[in-house]
């Protein structure tokens, strides 16, 4: 049986889109079925995606110095790229914050918010640093696929999965393109 | 030599994360910190917005809960309108929160922790997962997808979508429940609740075969906190807030607005996410832990029959005492499954959950209000000020996850000190370490409103901080 290797990522998000892969329910036992294989993904152990996997999807905008390195590795590791949902697609809700500099977003969380008691913002090395803007991931790398929504329905994306399973270019036709 | 050991990201969480083990010159483990790895900010650019689009923006906070997000700002903003929504609505509101309790603990104990349970700590981690356990018990794994769709179709059918619906407004809903769709939701759900109580036997029957290492599994004393229904019982919609002590005394019971004069944030270098505490007993003493085994050790007991019958079990696996391990924050998930369906057929066959009568409206009356839900993973705060022109002017929020911040650091140094001895870090420890997380079930996108997924690799820092190994699973 022909496969298709996937690895996923989720960067500045909320993981709705994820929720919305496995809202495909037993359709995605289906996919499985017909030889879609899960490599990295948040739900599987695997942690790096093996070079040449055939897709990586995105979901989630670019908001640290540390999305900006896993979304360049999955570019290089994967054949295409899907960016999955308006975050990763346009930078969605999380370019609200764009209106703000990074030390106004971090001295409210870290300091004046009313239940916090002494705060500083952390600084720590481990965590990633946040980009003065949040950017969407075609400003980051080359995409292949854009799937919009938020966030995208699962018949959305089981639409362009099957398609790619069954070794055909997936098109978004008006009825399953969504914008909110 | 001291040495590094990096876990990242830590997977089958919801969020980003990382762990990293410092080992003293013995080989022994020094220090652990669990890094949450996301801040977004919601709090600062909420501001200015017009209040009625909280419930709208705020869950995208989390697409695992948005449904907790949803009802947490719908019930600020109804206290912004001091208004008392009709019952039918919060009816609903309940209805599509049972949903999201069912697909939300439903999804976690099958598909992100279950492969832990049902495939083995130890088995290969290629096939440690749900397409795993696809493989090794189909029959299971299709009930648990059946189940999981079971939550979401309740919300899709009562909120209009399964993410991020619009249904919840300031004052009520906006939508009423059609007969049809109440009876196609009745069709089946005893069948659900049998799924259920199948994966509470699976839970049930591990910890007894596996008794000490369940018992001692990341096991600690600490403070419980919860919502309570009438008599003390489990309440996961609206309630008083209680607070337990290590020994199981009741030592507080507030109404949620007052959260600000009981709990406290405190703010780490190493962490985007807070760590809160309970105010009377300091940032010393006053770590609590919330969600499943929180709410069912600070509950009497269980309005519905057969969580109530799995809960007087649960009481008793620590004679009456609160329950410590960890690992039962399994058992007490599942139990609460049982109730959230149970609860959402006594809600359907309610003669009011068809009514028409589904919103107060008002204007502003009050220039702040407080939300406060028991979201899956624990206590969800929303807490919003408003000028007269209903703009927030400050928003404050307190998530689910971050009530556990405390217990996830301590529950993760409880594993690495008990299974890492020496300088061999078999991948199993490794999984134990994520699994002693995957316990609490973090949401950590939530609960930064500022979520593991990186390459696994353990690095070996000597004193001067120089990278001398590194081992990477892949």
């Amino acid at each position: 049986m022909k496969t298709i290797t996937m690895a996923s990522t989720w960067c500045e998000g909320c993981s709705g889109c994820h929720m919305s892969f496995l809202d495909m329910d037993e359709r995605l036992v289906e996919l499985i079925g017909k030889g879609l294989v899960l490599t990295a993904t948040p739900i599987t152990d695997l942690k790096i995606p093996p070079m040449g996997t055939d897709l990586g999807i995105i979901e989630g905008a670019v908001a640290t110095d540390h999305h900006m390195e896993d979304v360049k590795e999955l570019r290089h590791r994967c054949k295409m790229i899907v960016a999955l949902g308006d975050c990763a697609v346009f930078g969605g809700i999380n370019t609200m914050r764009n209106y703000f500099t990074v030390d106004e977003l971090l001295h409210r969380g870290y300091v004046t918010t009313e239940s916090t008691v002494n705060g500083t913002p952390p600084t720590s090395n481990e965590l990633g640093k946040l980009l003065p803007k949040v950017l969407s991931v075609h400003e980051v790398v080359k995409v292949d696929f854009f799937i919009p929504g938020c966030p995208p329905p699962a018949n959305v994306i089981y639409h362009v999965l099957n398609e790619l399973v069954e070794g055909r270019v997936p098109r978004l036709t008006q009825d399953l393109l969504y914008y909110d | 030599m001291s040495k590094k050991i990096t876990i990242s990201p830590v997977t089958r969480i919801e969020g980003h994360a990382k762990v990293t083990v410092y080992l003293n010159d013995e080989g022994q483990v020094d220090r652990t910190y669990f890094h949450v790895d996301q801040f977004r900010g919601f709090e600062k650019f909420s501001e200015g917005r017009y209040f009625p689009e909280m419930p709208v923006i705020t869950p995208r906070i989390c697409g695992i809960c948005p449904i907790s997000h949803h009802l947490g700002a719908a019930k600020a903003c109804d206290e912004i309108l001091d208004v008392k929504i009709p019952r039918p609505a919060k009816l609903l509101r309940e209805l599509i929160h049972m949903g999201q309790v069912i697909q939300s603990h439903a999804m976690h104990f099958f598909e992100l922790a279950g492969p832990d349970i049902i495939l083995g700590w130890d088995s290969d981690p290629a096939l440690r997962n749900v397409v795993g356990l696809v493989k090794a018990n189909p029959e299971l794994a299709l009930k648990a997808v059946r189940l999981r769709k079971y939550g979401q179709t309740i919300i899709e059918e009562v909120a209009g979508r399964r993410i991020h619906p619009t249904f919840a407004i300031p004052g009520g809903v906006n939508n009423g429940l059609s007969v049809e769709k109440r009876d196609r939701l009745l069709k089946g759900i005893d069948d659900y609740i049998s799924h259920i109580q199948e994966g509470v036997s699976i839970i049930r029957d591990f910890i007894m075969s596996h008794k000490e290492e369940s018992d001692t599994f990341a096991s600690f004393p600490s403070g419980y906190m919860g919502l309570v229904g009438k008599d003390g019982a489990l309440e996961l919609y609206d309630g008083a807030v209680r607070m337990m002590d290590k020994d199981g005394h009741v030592i507080d019971e507030f109404p949620g607005k007052y959260y600000l004069s009981h709990i406290g944030e405190m703010v780490d270098d190493w962490t985007y996410l807070k760590l809160p505490f309970f105010k009377p007993l300091g940032d010393k003493e006053g770590f609590y832990r919330v969600g499943p085994l929180g709410r069912l050790n600070v509950a009497e007991k269980i309005s519905t029959p057969k969580a109530h019958e799995e809960f007087k079990r649960f009481k008793a696996m620590n004679g009456g005492k609160p329950v410590e391990s960890s690992f039962y924050y399994h058992y007490a998930r599942l139990i609460e499954a049982v109730y959230a369906l149970e609860r959402a057929r006594q809600i359907l066959e309610d003669p009011d959950i068809l009514s028409t009568d589904l919103l107060h409206e008002g204007p502003v009356r009050c220039g702040e209000g407080v939300g406060i839900i028991e979201a899956p993973r624990g206590t969800l705060i929303h807490h919003y000020w408003v000028n007269d022109d209903g703009q927030i002017t400050k928003a404050n929020l307190i998530v689910a996850s971050g009530h556990n911040n405390w217990a996830m650091s301590k529950a993760v140094d409880c594993i690495a000190r008990g299974y890492i001895k020496g300088n061999d870090v078999p991948e199993g420890v490794l999984n134990r370490i994520e699994g002693a997380i995957r316990c609490y079930d973090p949401c950590l996108s939530c609960s930064t409103h500022a979520i593991g997924k990186m390459p696994m690799v353990v690095e070996l820092y000597d004193h001067a901080g120089n990278l001398v190994d590194a081992r990477k699973r892949s």
